[in-house]
């Protein structure tokens, strides 16, 4: 029988502090059993002489100074690990909520995982087919990449995870065992029931391992959510080999709930009240995402956040910017114009898709159709702020035609359907037919031979017909 | 007496009741022996920021002392290796740990077991002091090892090894110092990374960095010796600058600093540089870099270190005499650091929750950057290169407005520039370069002598244009005057076929020095020849439509590298077509 402390010196929000301990270990689990006969979990965030400060994942709710037993287990959180997991549903910190009872573990697994090693990652060169023509044309996700969402409150950016979900595929070969790890963090309960909903309805939920903290559960246990969940998916990915896309949302609540775990700890805080150590913390997550040698399998993760005020200077999505590789950005004003799913094109970017598009992964003319791209909808910005000063009329022919590769691409190639899955065919093709109602000599980012066999303004009119129509 | 743990929070563990430890020192902490340094001593506690995970520290467990800070070993098996921020080799790791890397692993950075092909190059009875070289061995195919007698030691040779296959730690010499002591020199030698190595002085810069980038080599130049920052918001390039820049600068030596960082970058800089072919040596670039891998996810106060350890190697390397240029990425995410460090340590913060130390912590940095003489009377440089990124993309944040006081110039990278993807999206209207005057005489020298009227031309079209753009902004651009037009049109070519460079093009990606200025000879001989014939009462849209504005904006990639001839065909089609214009 191990010692058992009773009592306790302090609690302060989600944090109790008990004295007299020894042999303790920073980061350790301890079980706080009350007098009730429910237990609880806390971990070991400070060490201090013969004090122990722990947080509690369950919450202090209920918990007086003397009606606990701590023991302390001298071991970091672990979680059961086993392919079964995949369809099943879990809380925050791990546990089965679906009724179906515990996963029999074929090994368990420390949350806190252990930094990558530089030299053992491979660089991530393959991508995912998500069906949606913005992303898979201008914003390719690749295996292994950390490609973040950036959303508003009241934009769609659950509809378009649950559509990736959906519809995520890999193609050519080594697409092996694709699965899915789905961490929600402080999300409501009707948010969490339609992604369950949109999962089963789908057919989906059978590759779906889910980690659901709802926004009335406890902080601590939201800060354990997403590392439960990569735990899982490092384990799905780099033990069993299989392609493992992690989405995570809303990071935003869960740096909020690391903002009062740190206040509450009295911790000195760095810009708009966020601890110092936000950018490591949500590093330690990010960088939980790749490919390495030895291994067939990849962890990709799509973060969701929801910029505070749509700001996307504000710490959270800034410092997650600086972590990942690359962003999707939602734009209200396309949003509120109807157009699913509403991404700024100039303000997303994946840093990886470089490498991994073109001949031998998607097709050969998928670099220049993306640049030209998004070289020909900057230029639609500028005539746009022009036309705002001295009307449409004033602008030249060239000016013109921009406004109007910019209603159609909009239109068109941004918006389609919640149930339209596009292949990369018709997703290249259609961008193509949309340039071509643009002047040639305005393609400039495309190499003659290839516009010579591809241009052709005819493939452009049955969208300029719609749009006047 | 026995020191042991008192608390632990995070990276920072104390220890109650000791005057064992003294500043700076290096120490084993508990069971496993992390690595961590002192960083603060009071009668009642000592602090140690450890460079490893402290889960599973228990208090009580014991502190270590080793008498000496925090140093370096440097020796030969130092170039195209990977280390982490205290200079643990992370190939080495992978094998002891698996793909994962974990604690408490005291592995010594060098490969201990290689035999190098060593040349001694004193005899008995030699006097040699701090700097002197005493024994050579190649490194790698492009760069010689030159051991040298630490800078503080000086005495008499006694004994030398014959030439032949040695280890690292294998005796060379032993040299008689003053005070009558022997002492044996290895291949290594150690150095404390907060200390810079000395140096007998400084010399002024003279010299460019050539980095075959147009912007930087013409517009905004840097020395070798000199210090420039890299600051831009995210998605703005400053990885893919400093990539450029470590592949075709022409210091002998790259170190690379990936500090709190992403590991898929590191891993695309291992893949890529063991890849490319240096031109000049026909041999892989790895051959010439050295990487430290300190990722975001990695203890951050190894991030600290990491920086302070790039810097010592890269003097070690100037000390034989080569230039070196160290790309650090970022210098902000070691800013962080310090700060997560000092708001453990419960300090009164400064800006935005940075220790009030900050600028002077930037300053000792940037400092170790120069153009030197060095101890052994060699010439050497080191050339520091560090991206900032600032908080929301505002440039008034602490650690650029810091760092901006310690370089001389400055690449700001901006956001529209890289939503348009103009890359390099270096904004030339709010970078600069103090260097300019003193390297103008390296380019009228070396280059051609209008080399500097040919880049203020340039830069005045592209001031011109700035200008014009706030009107056109307001009415359009159909109101200017002819002259006004040709203007914007020849900054476009400057814009779009100058500044303007694609990484991914085999002749784009490095220019030398002749093709940028033939380039500019180009554009500046159009806009003249243009104003001539606007003078003359021809109409803009005449000479636009000869066709050498757009012919011009494609020469980067028509004229090969290797055929500059080609320009004096351009020349003549100018005079020509715009020469030959008549009303």
């Amino acid at each position: 029988m191990s010692l058992q402390y009773v009592g306790l010196k302090d609690i302060n929000g989600p944090l109790v502090a008990l004295e007299g301990v020894s042999g303790v270990s920073f980061d350790e689990i301890a079980r706080i059993r009350l007098n009730d006969g429910t237990e609880r979990i806390g971990r070991v965030v400070e060490l201090s002489g013969d004090r122990a400060v722990l947080q509690v994942f369950e919450g202090t709710k209920g918990i007086s100074l003397e009606n606990t037993r701590t023991v302390f287990s001298g071991k970091p959180l672990e979680i059961p690990l086993a392919v079964e997991m995949l369809g099943r549903v879990f809380n925050g910190a791990g546990k089965p909520i679906d009724g179906l009872g515990a996963v029999f573990p074929e090994k368990m697994g420390d949350v806190n995982g252990q930094p990558l090693n530089p030299v053992a990652r491979k660089y991530p060169r393959n991508y995912i087919h998500t069906g949606i023509s913005s992303i898979d044309a201008l914003m390719t996700l690749i295996r292994g990449q950390k490609l973040p969402i950036f959303s508003g409150s009241g934009l769609s950016h659950n509809k378009l995870a649950v559509q990736i979900v959906k519809q995520a595929k890999l193609t050519g070969e080594g697409s092996g065992d694709f699965a899915i790890v789905f961490a929600a963090m402080g999300v409501q309960n009707d948010v969490a029931d339609y992604f369950r909903r949109s999962f089963e309805e789908t057919g989906a939920s059978e590759r779906v391992c889910m980690f659901l903290n709802l926004s009335s559960d406890p902080i601590i246990e939201r800060l354990l959510t997403p590392m439960c969940a990569l735990t899982a998916a490092e384990y799905l990915a780099f033990e069993k080999n299989m392609h493992i896309l992690v989405i995570m949302t809303d990071m935003t609540s869960y740096a909020e709930a690391l903002r009062e775990f740190s206040s509450s700890k009295g911790e000195i805080p760095g810009r708009k009240g966020y601890p110092g150590y936000l950018y490591s913390n949500l590093a330690s997550l990010y960088e939980r995402a790749g490919v390495i040698e030895g291994s067939t399998g990849s962890v990709t993760q799509i973060p969701i956040l929801t910029m505070p005020n749509d700001d996307i200077t504000h710490p959270i999505p800034d410092l997650t910017a600086y972590i990942t590789e690359g962003q999707i950005v939602f734009d209200r004003d396309l949003d509120q114009r109807g157009v699913y799913p509403g991404l700024s094109v100039l303000l997303s970017l994946s840093r990886l898709m470089k490498d991994g598009i073109g001949e031998g992964y998607t097709r050969a003319d998928h670099a220049a159709v993306s640049n030209q791209l998004f070289a020909a909808y900057a230029k639609v910005q500028d005539a746009r702020s022009l036309a705002s000063v001295i009307g449409e009329e004033e602008l030249s022919d060239t000016d013109r035609a921009y406004l109007r590769f910019g209603r159609i691409f909009e239109e068109n190639f941004l918006n389609q359907g919640f149930d339209e899955n596009r292949t990369m065919d018709e997703t290249l093709d259609l961008g193509w037919d949309l340039l071509c109602s643009l002047p040639k000599s305005e393609l400039d980012r495309i190499d003659e031979k290839l516009l010579e066999e591809k241009y052709n303004p005819e493939r452009a009119e049955r969208f300029i017909e719609e749009a006047r129509g | 007496m026995n020191n042991t743990i008192y608390s632990i929070n995070g990276p920072v563990v104390k220890a109650a009741d000791t005057k064992d430890f003294s500043m700076l020192e290096m120490v084993y902490v508990g069971e496993k022996r992390l690595i961590g340094e002192v960083i603060g001593v009071t009668d009642k506690f000592t602090t140690i920021q450890v460079y490893e995970d402290t889960a599973g520290l228990k208090i009580g467990e014991p502190i270590e002392s080793t008498g000496s800070p925090v140093c370096a070993n440097l020796g030969p098996g130092i170039i195209s290796n990977i280390f982490d921020g205290i200079e643990r080799p992370l190939r080495d790791m992978t094998k002891l740990n698996g793909a994962f890397i974990a604690e408490g692993n005291a592995l010594f950075s060098l490969d201990t077991e290689k035999k190098y092909d060593v040349t001694v190059t004193v005899k008995a009875g030699d006097k040699l002091s701090g700097g002197d070289v005493y024994c050579t061995c190649p490194e790698t195919a492009l760069i010689t090892h030159k051991c040298m007698i630490p800078p503080n030691v000086s005495g008499e040779v006694v004994e030398t090894a014959p030439n032949g296959q040695y280890t690292v730690n294998d005796t060379i010499i032993k040299l008689k110092l003053t005070d009558g002591t022997e002492i044996p020199l290895t291949m290594v030698q150690k150095w404390a990374i907060k200390r810079a190595r000395p140096i007998a002085k400084r010399l002024s810069a003279k010299r460019p960095l050539i980095t075959g980038q147009r912007i930087i080599d013409t517009i905004i130049p840097i020395a070798k010796g000199g210090a420039a920052a890299i600051p831009g918001g995210f998605g703005t390039g400053k990885t893919m600058t400093q990539h450029q820049l470590a592949k075709w600068c022409d210091a002998d030596i790259i170190v690379y600093i990936g500090c709190g960082e992403r590991g898929n970058e590191m891993t695309q800089v291992l893949e890529e540089f063991s890849e490319l072919i240096d031109p000049k040596s026909n041999r892989p670039l790895t051959d010439r870099t050295v990487l430290i891998a300190n990722t975001s996810n990695m203890p951050v106060a190894a991030r600290e270190a990491s920086i302070y350890t790039g810097i010592t190697l890269a003097e070690y390397y100037r000390d034989m005499g080569y230039h070196i240029a160290i790309m650090a990425d970022s210098t902000s995410r070691w800013a962080e650091a310090l700060r997560e460090i000092s708001g453990r340590l419960e300090e009164m913060p400064a800006e935005e929750g940075f220790p009030a130390y900050l600028p002077s912590r930037l300053s000792e940095f940037y400092e170790r950057a120069g153009y030197v003489e060095n101890l052994n009377g060699t010439e050497g440089s080191v050339t520091i290169i560090g991206a900032v990124s600032p908080q929301g993309s505002d440039f008034s944040e602490p650690v650029t407005q810091n760092t901006k006081r310690f370089v001389r110039c400055f690449w700001a990278l901006d956001k529209s520039l890289a939503y348009a993807r103009h890359y390099p999206a270096i904004d030339w209207n709010q970078s600069y370069s103090e260097y300019v005057e003193e390297l103008s005489d390296f380019y009228t020298e070396n280059v051609s002598p209008d080399f500097m009227t040919l880049r203020q031309e340039i830069s005045n079209i592209l001031q011109e244009e700035t200008k014009l753009m706030e009107i056109v902004k307001l009415i359009g651009a159909d109101v200017l005057p002819d002259d006004q037009k040709l203007a914007i049109e020849t900054a476009r070519v400057v814009r779009v076929g100058f500044l303007q460079q694609n990484a991914y093009h085999k002749d784009d990606t490095y220019v030398p020095l002749e093709k940028q200025m033939l380039m500019m000879r180009v554009i500046t001989s159009i806009y003249h020849k243009s104003l001539d014939a606007l003078k003359n009462g021809v109409m803009l849209s005449d000479i636009l439509a000869t066709g050498v504005f757009e012919k011009a904006i494609k020469m980067k990639y028509d004229i090969p590298n290797d055929k500059l001839s080609m320009f004096d065909d351009y020349l003549k089609e100018i005079d020509e077509k715009i020469g030959g214009l008549t009303v």
